[in-house]
């Protein structure tokens, strides 16, 4: 558990606004993992609703108290201290899949191959999704930054709005 | 388990000595070698599944040049493209499916029935890694179902059924239902919208909601075989030989993408960034052909896509994502979602019919691909009806009452829909170029702006002579996308111009010297990209410094551990053009064919910016570019491949049925 613990981590973050659909963060993740391409197999996903233009790319969220970690009956889930990402022991996992049947994002999957889960490691803190993503849908920020871009989007907004009000005046 | 696999591939690295690496690959069954071919009859219902032979990588890579093979191959002469003897081809390229330079195209291929030569278009979006996926690169279609069916691809099994319940309906609607009906909302789909069914002659086969290929009606053909969709989903693993460089130099690759100007320019307006710099030029057909430029046309410039853009669409593996997702709000088509526009259909849908609205465009471009009408042919025959129209050779009797005036927003839709449901004057546009000009007579034939009965692009070649012999040659038709040297625009230095053809090129554009060397070069380029299904927007089109046969020559290392040098690159480029010569000398197009419209040489530009007014092409000169053209192929002045040409490029015996 990190509580208590106040030093800074970076998080993957995720701005669906930003994110073209191209699956270039699918395929490169499945590429730099599994040696081969095939983006079923990789542990980001872009979930689409083509017919409204929607893209949201979706994957591990590295949870503060992981549904995985707690429900895993082997303890084969545990935090990384380097970069905070909740890892698979191999070793102890059984492939019970208990891990897939809670997580409430979709974050853990079965493999197909070796029966067993695979999950975002944040590829031992360079995740290669991120290197590929051009637009920024995906970003590997300190933990204080996301709320820093999310207020300047806020602020933008606002600033447009006050300068629509300013010009009626 | 997973994990050693890993190590293993990871050590594997390529060793000096492997000269021809096909040998050294045999054991390596996961590689792009397993993706196979599949013949399907929709007469007999009867499929055959083949593995690719080695030596027709080595020959053709895949997608358009083995598609060209096929096409040779499979097609007798003067059959009738809409017949059951036609073949529909289908391929994706030898890199496609890995993260970078957009490897997510398609080549479609038949007997074109708008023009009879070569019928090649080449598609985007998901449809091509998903079928690699599934366990296949190329599908050859060959026959007539009774009824209307589609064809279920899923892992490395091929299944025809029924589409009775598809027919009618649009080409975004066709999707939705197919995943509904398979429950699997990641199935890609290739479809044909109302215009395939109806056998328009110029419809094209679409996916998702923006990608077409658009050109040389293959959604004709499909509509003739009764093939509504080819819905796919696959999950088998793509291994490459050397996958940890590949990922490395995968990123290199989109880096240097994004360094060019133009992909940044691109990735924030999409292709239509061009039409700012042409328009304000001269560079740009506006009421088909009267004007070289839309001195009104400001609400076209791209800026005005930021009233309706949501952001940007890429396809697959492309950092570029050069389409808008757009919502109109308002209007009597309002509202709704589609993307796009290209450049392209800012042209079909603006400037040649002298419509002046961006929201025009928005909604042709929509309707178009709802229907399953290419862009530029809808809009090439729309605008020179309109001109017809003026000069009174038609009238409001023949268009069944519609004033076909420029810039009429209200009749260019209604011609849309007419066209699709081929109803009145539709039908007799819906037959392209070569029917309606026989069908109207009078001087109708003057006025069109089409080469081998396939209309040009929006732009104006008369200041480009290098781009005027581009189209003039193209294989397929007025096209722009088989060699245009897009970089001649720019005036690039002549040194650096020398460096990349390897001969000396004239930077300016309105010269004719050296511009053959350019078009050559650019074909053999467009060739190899095509077949390695990789997006022509990430090589040499707008940037010179954008990855060219080097990098494509690793990548292919990388990829199936062949080692094809620059100079086997072009010469693969050269069999694939050569071949496609041969198709379409063998349908009885020649030299002649290959010109341009009367107006190019006697109506000069009336206005624009010095560089491009008064400017028309000169007969002379450009006949001695077709003949240096000629002459860099290694074809006689006659454009017939010589007997020696052939026997270096082992084109010598075909058709020689290898596959």
């Amino acid at each position: 558990m990190r509580k208590g613990d106040d030093t800074m981590r970076k998080i993957l973050f995720v701005d669906p606004e930003k994110c073209t659909g191209c699956r270039l963060c699918e395929t490169a993740c499945v590429l730099h993992h599994e040696k081969t391409c095939n983006p079923i197999r990789a542990r980001v996903h872009v979930a689409k609703w083509e017919t409204a233009g929607l893209y949201i790319p979706i994957l591990c969220l590295q949870c503060e108290t992981p549904i995985c970690e707690t429900v895993c009956p082997l303890r084969a889930i545990k935090r990384d201290p380097n970069t905070g990402a909740m890892l698979v022991d191999y070793d102890l996992c059984v492939g019970c899949r208990l891990c897939v049947q809670f997580c409430p994002f979709g974050g853990v999957e079965i493999d197909t191959n070796t029966r067993k889960v695979r999950k975002c490691d944040l590829c031992g803190g360079e995740p290669v999704c991120v290197k590929f993503c051009e637009p920024g849908a995906l970003q590997y920020v300190d933990e204080t930054t996301t709320n820093r871009i999310k207020r300047r989007a806020a602020a933008e907004r606002y600033s447009e709005l006050m300068k629509k009000l300013l010009a009626t005046v | 388990m997973w994990n050693k696999i890993s190590h293993f591939m990871a050590k594997s690295r390529p060793t000096k000595n492997s000269r021809t690496s096909i040998d050294a690959l045999k054991g390596a069954k996961k590689m792009v070698w397993n993706r196979k071919i599949v013949y399907i009859n929709l007469s007999t219902g009867k499929v055959v599944q083949k593995p690719i032979p080695k030596e027709m990588r080595s020959l053709y890579l895949g997608g358009r040049g083995i598609n060209m093979y096929l096409l040779y191959n499979h097609v007798n002469p003067g059959i009738d493209p809409l017949g059951p003897e036609n073949v529909l081809f289908v391929g994706v390229g030898l890199i496609g499916g890995i993260p970078c330079l957009g490897s997510g195209r398609c080549d479609i291929a038949a007997r074109s029935p708008l023009t009879g030569a070569v019928g090649d278009s080449n598609i985007g979006g998901f449809f091509a890694p998903e079928l690699r996926f599934a366990g296949f690169d190329h599908l050859v279609i060959v026959g007539t179902a009774k009824k209307p069916v589609y064809l279920w691809i899923s892992d490395g099994e091929i299944e025809v059924r029924d589409a009775s319940s598809l027919w009618g309906k649009d080409s975004f609607e066709t999707q939705t239902v197919i995943r509904n009906d398979l429950g699997d909302e990641e199935v890609k789909c290739l479809v044909i919208g109302e215009a395939g069914e109806n056998l328009v002659r110029f419809a094209n086969v679409r996916t998702g909601i923006k990608n077409s290929a658009g050109r040389t009606g293959m959604g004709c053909v499909m509509g003739s075989k009764k093939l509504k969709a080819i819905a796919v989903r696959g999950t088998k693993n793509l291994e490459f030989a050397y996958p940890d460089e590949l990922l490395d130099y995968c990123k290199e690759m989109n880096d240097m993408i994004m360094k060019t100007r133009w992909a940044k320019a691109q990735s924030r307006w999409g292709t239509m960034v061009i039409f700012s710099n042409t328009n304000t030029t001269g560079l740009i057909r506006t009421r088909n052909f009267q004007l070289n430029r839309s001195a009104e046309g400001r609400d076209l410039e791209p800026e005005s896509m930021d009233r309706y853009s949501i952001g940007m669409s890429g396809c697959y593996g492309c950092v570029v994502h050069c389409r808008h997702r757009y919502v109109l709000r308002e209007g009597s088509y309002a509202p709704f979602y589609a993307e796009g526009p290209e450049y392209t259909s800012l042209g079909a849908f603006g400037t040649m019919v002298d419509c002046r609205k961006m929201e025009t465009v928005l909604v042709a471009n929509h309707l178009v691909n709802k229907y399953g009408l290419d862009t530029l042919e809808t809009g090439g025959l729309i605008a020179w009806a309109m001109e017809l129209y003026e000069k009174g050779i038609i009238n409001e009797k023949m268009t069944d009452g519609l004033k076909l005036e420029w810039g009429n927003e209200e009749a260019l839709f209604e011609m849309i829909r007419k066209i699709a449901v081929r109803d009145g004057f539709g039908g007799v546009l819906a037959d392209g170029f070569k029917s309606a000009i026989a069908k109207i007579g009078k001087d109708s034939e003057y006025y069109a702006i089409q080469i081998k009965g396939m209309s040009s692009l929006h732009s104006d070649e008369r200041p480009t002579p290098g781009l005027a012999l581009g189209i003039a040659t193209a294989t397929r038709g007025a096209d722009h996308l088989r060699s245009r040297p897009a970089v001649d625009l720019y005036g690039l230095p002549e040194d650096l111009l020398e460096k990349v053809y390897e001969g000396p090129v004239s930077s300016d554009y309105t010269s004719y010297e050296g511009k053959s060397r350019m078009v050559w070069w650019q074909e053999l380029l467009y060739a190899v990209t095509d077949s390695l299904g990789t997006c022509k927007f990430q090589t040499v089109f707008c940037a010179l410094h954008a990855p060219k046969w080097k990098e494509f020559s690793k990548l292919i290392r990388l990829v199936s551990g062949m080692e094809i040098s620059k100079a086997q690159l072009m010469e693969i480029g050269e069999r694939i053009c050569t071949i496609e010569r041969m198709f379409n000398l063998r349908e009885g197009f020649s030299r002649k064919d290959d010109n341009l419209p009367e107006r190019f040489f006697k109506e000069p530009t009336p206005i624009g910016l010095p560089i491009a007014k008064n400017k028309k092409i000169d007969k002379g000169k450009f006949n001695k570019m077709l003949d240096e053209y000629y002459a860099l192929h290694e074809w006689d002045n006659n454009g017939v491949p010589k007997k020696e040409t052939l026997k270096k490029l082992s084109l010598g015996k075909e058709p020689s049925h290898l596959l």
